[in-house]
C-alpha cells in the first residue's frame, strides 16, 4: 500500500452517505440538547431556591461561642469559682476526607482512647453534619501544636477558644459548689435536659447544678464563611453569647476556711448555718474531691480512686449522710418531754442504766438522781430511756417531725436525703409490723431507726434554740434571684421550709441553759469550752453497729461509733449553729465538738473584729480548770462502772 | 485533478462559534481559579487556544485524503503510543495517561488516538464501499475501536475510553448497520454489562463508587456523590441569571470540584445562571448543526464520516459532561470540549476542526 495515494481514488466513486441519516442526526442533536436544557431548567428554575439554601449552608459554618459561666462569690463578694480561658478541640465532620481512617491518628495526637472518639461520634450521629463536635476540652499546647501540624492530613480538627471553670484547689467547698460536665447520652434522654443539646456543659452537682440556669448564660454562635477545606474566608455575623449571671452565696469564706481546716483529716461533715435566716455559712464534707478534675479531663485513675473510696468522696454528707443522731437527739426528746409537761417534774435515779420490758438498757455511768437540767449536760441515758418510755414513740415522732426530721430541709442543693423518724405508722408502712414499746427506749437516746442528716440536726437544734423558729436552709440569697427563679427553686426543693414550732419560753430557757451547761464544768463538752463566747451545744456518740445491751465500747475501725456535735452561739437565738459529724470518730465530745468550736470561734472572732459587733454574750461561765473528759451517753453494758465518779454528783450550781 | 481549496470557503461561521465558546471558557477558567494556586490557568488556556488555532489552520491546509491514506499507519502508531504510555507514562491522579516529552510538555496519546480513530473509521467504512454490513464487518469495526479503547481503559481512563465509543456508533450508523443487527448488539451488550455489574470486578472501586453514587448521591457525600451534589448545588444556586462573575460561592468557595475542568459548566451556570448556560448550549447546538451541514455538503464518503465522527465525539462529550454536571449522568471525568481547561482536549478539538475545515474547503472539488 502506497503511503501517499492518489486523491482520485476517493473522487472517482460517486457514493454518498444517505441524506436521511444525516438529517436524522440533527434531530438526535436537538433531542439530546433538549434533555440537557430540561436538566438545567429543573435545577436552575424549579430548584433554584432550595439549591441556593444548600449553597448557603455549604459556605456558612456555625462556630459555637460558649457563654462564660457566671462566677461564684462568697457572701462578701470574694471569689470562689472563676473561669479561665482555654482552647477546645472540635471535630468538623464535613471537612473529613475519611473520618474513620483518621480516628487512630486523632486518638494518638489528642491522647484520647479510640473508643471514646467513636462514642462521641455516635452520640452526635443524628446532629447536622455542619455542627462542630466538641472532641476534647482544655487541650494542652502540645495538642494544639499537633492540630496545627496536621492541618492538611486532619482538616476536620479545629480549635476554638473557650472558657473553663476554675474551682478552688484541694476540693475546698467542692460538695457545696459542685462541678460542671458535658451532658452524657443518658442525660440527654432524660426529660430534665429537654432543652439542652449534645455538648452542652451543665452543672452536675451542688450549686452548679441547682443554679445552672442562672450560671450558664446563653451560648452564642459565630457564622463564618468557609471554603470546602474549612478555611475561614470571612466572618458573616454572630449571635452574641449572653454570659451567665454571677452568683453570691451565703457562704462566708472565713467560716468556710475554718471549717475546712477543722475537718481536715476527718471523715464526715460540717455545716454552719445562721438560724435567723437559714443562710448556710459553711459546708464541708470529707473526704473531698477535686472538681477541677471533673470539669476538664477526668482520668480513669482519678475516677476509680473516687468511686472505690469506701468513704464516698462524692457524697455531700452534710445533706446526704443519714445516720443515727445519738445523744444530740436528746434535745428533741427534752423538747417533747417539756412541752408535754412530763419532763419538768421528772426525777430519775441513774444507776448505770435501767431495765425496760425485760431488757437492761445501759447508761455510761452512775449519774445518781437526774433531773432535766442535768440530763442534758450529763447526757444521761437512763433519764431519756425513762422519758421515751413515758412519752411513747408517736409523741416523740410528732415533735421530731415538727422540728424537721424525716423530711428534707428544702436546702437549695440537689439530692438531699430526708432521714427517718420511726413511729407506729412508719413501722406499719415500711416494715409491715407492729411497733413494740421496747423499741421506743433506744429511740430516746437517738439510736434505733432514727436517722438524720447533719443539716437536719443543725436546723432542728438551731431552731429550738431560736425559740422554735425554723428556717429553710439555703446557700443563695433568694432575694438576689429573679423572682420566678426564686419561687421555682422553692418549688423544686420544698422540704419542710420555714416554720415556727411553738415552744413555751420556760422550756426554751431550760433547754438552752442546759445546752450551755453541756459546755460548762461537768458537762460532756466541758473540754471544748470557748473563753468569752456563749458557746452551747450537745454532743452525740452514735453506735454504728447493733446497740444491744451487750455492747461495751465504741467499737473500732468501721464499727467505731459516729461522733456528733451540734454547737451554737449564743445560747438563745444563736447567730450560728454548727453541726459536725465525724464518721467513726468515737466520742462526740472528743472528736466532733472541738471542730465545731474552731468554726464558731472563727465566726465570733471575725464578727467582733470586723464590725465591733459583740455577740450577745450571756453570762459566760469560766472554763473548767480540769476538763472532765466526759463522754456522753453511749449505751454501754452495766458492767461499765462510773469511771468519773465526780460527774455523778456534779453540783447543780455549776449551771449558769 | 488539481487540488483545490479556498480561504473563502474556510468555515468562518464555525470558527466564530468556536472562538466564542473558547473565549467564554478562558473567562470562566479565570473566575474559577481566581483564588487558587491555579490562577494562571486562564493564561495557559489562552496559549493552548492560540496553539490550537494555529494547528487548525495548518491542518486545514493538508488534503484530508492524505490523512485518510495514512490512517492505517497512524492507527498503528497510535496503538504504539498507548503501549508507550503504559511503559514510560507518568502517573497522575491514579492513572497513567501522560507521556512527559520534556520541557514541561505532557502528551496524552489517548486524545490524538481519538482523532486517528475517526480517520481510521472513515477509511474502514469507505473501504466497505457502501455494501450491506455483515457480522464480520461489524466485528472488524468493533475491533478497530475496542482495542485502543481497552488500552485506554486500563490506564485507567474510563472517560477518554468512552469517547471512542461514539466514533464506532456513528460509523456503524452511517455505514449502514441494519435495525435487526442493532437489536442483537443491544441485547448482547445488555447481557455483558449486566454480567460485569454482577461480578463488580471489572470496575475499579472508584468507578464502582461513581456509579453507585450516581444512583444514590447521598450514600457517599464526600466522594463522587459529593461531587455531583456540589455540582447540582452550584448549577441550581445559579438560578435564572446567575450570581455574577467571580461571585459563585460554590465555585469561589472551592466546594465545586475542579471547577476549571470537568465541572466548568457548573461554575459557568452558577455565575451566569440558566440564561448563560442556555447560551453555551445554544452555541454548541449551532456548532453541531454547522458540522452536520458540512457533513452533508462533503464531497465524498470519508469526508462525511470524518465530520460526523468529530460531531459525534463532540456531542457525546457535551452530553456526558453537562449530563454529569446537572446530575443526569454519573461522574466519568470527560471534559467539556472547548470549555474545560486542558491542552490535549483543546488540541484534539482544533485538529479535528482543522480537518473539518479542509473538508469544507474541498466540498466543491468535484
Amino acid at each position: 500500500m502506497e503511503l501517499i495515494p492518489q486523491t482520485e481514488r476517493y473522487t472517482d466513486r460517486d457514493e454518498k452517505v444517505s441524506a436521511g441519516k444525516l438529517h436524522a442526526t440533527q434531530y438526535i442533536v436537538v433531542l439530546v440538547l433538549a434533555v440537557l436544557a430540561a436538566g438545567m431548567w429543573r435545577l436552575q428554575i424549579l430548584g433554584a431556591d432550595s439549591y441556593r439554601l444548600l449553597a448557603e449552608a455549604n459556605r456558612v459554618r456555625k462556630e459555637p461561642v460558649h457563654a462564660p459561666r457566671g462566677r461564684i462569690f462568697d457572701r462578701e463578694g470574694r471569689i470562689l469559682v472563676d473561669n479561665y480561658p482555654s482552647v477546645s478541640c472540635f471535630l468538623l465532620r464535613e471537612q473529613a476526607k475519611d473520618l474513620t481512617a483518621d480516628i487512630p491518628l486523632i486518638a494518638r495526637g489528642l491522647d484520647l482512647p479510640v473508643d471514646a472518639i467513636e462514642a462521641t461520634l455516635h452520640r452526635y450521629a443524628s446532629s447536622p453534619k455542619y455542627q462542630p463536635i466538641p472532641l476534647k476540652q482544655d487541650i494542652t499546647p502540645d495538642e494544639q501544636a499537633f492540630i496545627e501540624a496536621h492541618r492538611n492530613e486532619l482538616p476536620e480538627l479545629e480549635t476554638f477558644d473557650d472558657q473553663r471553670r476554675l474551682y478552688p484547689r484541694d476540693g475546698f467547698a467542692a460538695h457545696l459548689i459542685g462541678y460542671v460536665g458535658e451532658l452524657s447520652t443518658e442525660d440527654l434522654n432524660s426529660t430534665k435536659y429537654d432543652f439542652y443539646e449534645p455538648g452542652d456543659v451543665v452543672g452536675k452537682s451542688g450549686v452548679e447544678e441547682t443554679y445552672d440556669e442562672l450560671l450558664r448564660g446563653k451560648d452564642g454562635s459565630r457564622d463564618v464563611i468557609v471554603d470546602s477545606h474549612g478555611r475561614e474566608v470571612k466572618p458573616l455575623g454572630q449571635q452574641v453569647a449572653v454570659p451567665g449571671k454571677d452568683l453570691r452565696l451565703t457562704i462566708d469564706l472565713d467560716v468556710q476556711r475554718a471549717a475546712e481546716l477543722a475537718m481536715e483529716g476527718h471523715n464526715g461533715a460540717l455545716v454552719a448555718m445562721d438560724p435567723h435566716t437559714g443562710e448556710i455559712l459553711a459546708m464541708v464534707s470529707r473526704p473531698t474531691y477535686d472538681p477541677n478534675q471533673f470539669s476538664v479531663r477526668l482520668t480513669k485513675d482519678y475516677w476509680s480512686q473516687i468511686v472505690n473510696n469506701p468513704d464516698h468522696p462524692m457524697m455531700n454528707k452534710t445533706i446526704q449522710a443519714q445516720l443515727a443522731p445519738g445523744s444530740t437527739f436528746k434535745i428533741i426528746m427534752s423538747l417533747a418531754g417539756l412541752e408535754e409537761g412530763v419532763a419538768q417534774s421528772m426525777r430519775v435515779m441513774c444507776n448505770g442504766g435501767a431495765t425496760f420490758y425485760g431488757h437492761f438498757f445501759a447508761c455510761d455511768r452512775h449519774h445518781g438522781m437526774v433531773d432535766i437540767d442535768h440530763a442534758i449536760p450529763w447526757s444521761c441515758d437512763t433519764f431519756y430511756y425513762t422519758l421515751a418510755n413515758k412519752l411513747g414513740i408517736d409523741t416523740i415522732a410528732k415533735y421530731a417531725t415538727e422540728v424537721g426530721l424525716s423530711q428534707k430541709t428544702g436546702i437549695d442543693l440537689p439530692d438531699e436525703a430526708s432521714g427517718t423518724m420511726p413511729s407506729t405508722a412508719w413501722k406499719t408502712k415500711i416494715q409491715h409490723d407492729k411497733w413494740y414499746a421496747g423499741e421506743t427506749i433506744s429511740v430516746g437516746i437517738g439510736q434505733g431507726a432514727v436517722q438524720v442528716t447533719p443539716i437536719q440536726l443543725a436546723r432542728a437544734l438551731g431552731g429550738i434554740a431560736s425559740g422554735g423558729v425554723l428556717k429553710r436552709p439555703h446557700v443563695v440569697f433568694p432575694d438576689e434571684l429573679p423572682p420566678d427563679m426564686a419561687s421555682a427553686i422553692q418549688a423544686t426543693f420544698p422540704g419542710s421550709g420555714d416554720r415556727v414550732v411553738p415552744i413555751t419560753p420556760e422550756n426554751w430557757e431550760t433547754i438552752t441553759d442546759a445546752m450551755a451547761a453541756t459546755m460548762g464544768p461537768g458537762g460532756t463538752g466541758a473540754a471544748v469550752h470557748l473563753e468569752g463566747i456563749d458557746f452551747t451545744g450537745k454532743t452525740g456518740t452514735a453506735q454504728v453497729v447493733s446497740h444491744s445491751a451487750g455492747a461495751k465500747s465504741l467499737g473500732a475501725g468501721n464499727e467505731r461509733a459516729n461522733a456528733w456535735f451540734v454547737g451554737m452561739a449564743p445560747r438563745r437565738n444563736p447567730d450560728i449553729v454548727v453541726a459536725v459529724l465525724c464518721e467513726h470518730g468515737g466520742w462526740g465530745a472528743e472528736a466532733a465538738a472541738p471542730l465545731a468550736a474552731q468554726v464558731i470561734n472563727a465566726f465570733v472572732t471575725k464578727q467582733r473584729k470586723k464590725e465591733g459587733n459583740l455577740l450577745r454574750v450571756a453570762e459566760a461561765p469560766k472554763p473548767a480548770a480540769n476538763p472532765a473528759p466526759n463522754p456522753d451517753g453511749v449505751p454501754t453494758a452495766s458492767a461499765t462502772p462510773a469511771v468519773h465518779p465526780g460527774a455523778a454528783n456534779a453540783p447543780a450550781g455549776n449551771r449558769p | 485533478m488539481r487540488s483545490f481549496s479556498s480561504s473563502r470557503d474556510f468555515d468562518w461561521m464555525l470558527f466564530c462559534l468556536v472562538l466564542l465558546v473558547s473565549a467564554l471558557s478562558v473567562l470562566e477558567i479565570r473566575s474559577a481559579t481566581l483564588h487558587t494556586r491555579f490562577h494562571d490557568f486562564d493564561h495557559k488556556q489562552f496559549a493552548f487556544l492560540l496553539v490550537g488555532i494555529g494547528l487548525m489552520f495548518l491542518i486545514s491546509r493538508i488534503d484530508y485524503h492524505r490523512l485518510v491514506d495514512i490512517a492505517p499507519w497512524a492507527y498503528g502508531l497510535g496503538l504504539l503510543s498507548l503501549v508507550a504510555v503504559k511503559l514510560v507514562g507518568t502517573t497522575v491522579m491514579g492513572g497513567k495517561r501522560w507521556i512527559n516529552l520534556g520541557g514541561g510538555i505532557h502528551f496524552q496519546p489517548s486524545e490524538w488516538v481519538k482523532l486517528i480513530l475517526i480517520l481510521a473509521m472513515a477509511r474502514y467504512f469507505w473501504g466497505l464501499a457502501g455494501r450491506e454490513l455483515n457480522w464480520l464487518d461489524i466485528g472488524k469495526a468493533f475491533a478497530l475501536v475496542c482495542v485502543p479503547m481497552a488500552m485506554v481503559l486500563i490506564q485507567p481512563d474510563l472517560g477518554t475510553a468512552l469517547t471512542y465509543f461514539p466514533v464506532l456508533v456513528v460509523g456503524l450508523f452511517l455505514g449502514g448497520i441494519r435495525f435487526r443487527q442493532v437489536m442483537v448488539l443491544f441485547l448482547g451488550f445488555s447481557l455483558l454489562i449486566g454480567g460485569a455489574w454482577m461480578s463488580g470486578k471489572r470496575l475499579k472501586p472508584y468507578q464502582m463508587a461513581r456509579l453507585t453514587s450516581f444512583v444514590d448521591p447521598g450514600s457517599d457525600p464526600r466522594g463522587a456523590g459529593y461531587q455531583i451534589l456540589q455540582s447540582k448545588i452550584a448549577v441550581g444556586a445559579g438560578g435564572l441569571l446567575g450570581m455574577g462573575t467571580n461571585k459563585g460561592t460554590q465555585t469561589q468557595g472551592d466546594f465545586l470540584p475542579i471547577p476549571y475542568t470537568d465541572f466548568i459548566f457548573a461554575a459557568f451556570c452558577e455565575e451566569h445562571g440558566f440564561v448563560g448556560g442556555m447560551g453555551i448550549l445554544l452555541l454548541y447546538f449551532l456548532i453541531l448543526m454547522r458540522l452536520i451541514e458540512n457533513a452533508q455538503q462533503a464531497s465524498d464518503v470519508p469526508a462525511t464520516f470524518i465530520v460526523m465522527g468529530v460531531a459525534a465525539v463532540l456531542l457525546f462529550q457535551i452530553v456526558v459532561n453537562i449530563g454529569m454536571v446537572v446530575g443526569l449522568m454519573p461522574v466519568t471525568g470527560i471534559p467539556l470540549p472547548l470549555m474545560s481547561y486542558g491542552g490535549s482536549s483543546i488540541l484534539f478539538t482544533f485538529l479535528a476542526l482543522g480537518i473539518v475545515m479542509n473538508i469544507r474547503m474541498r466540498r466543491f472539488v468535484n
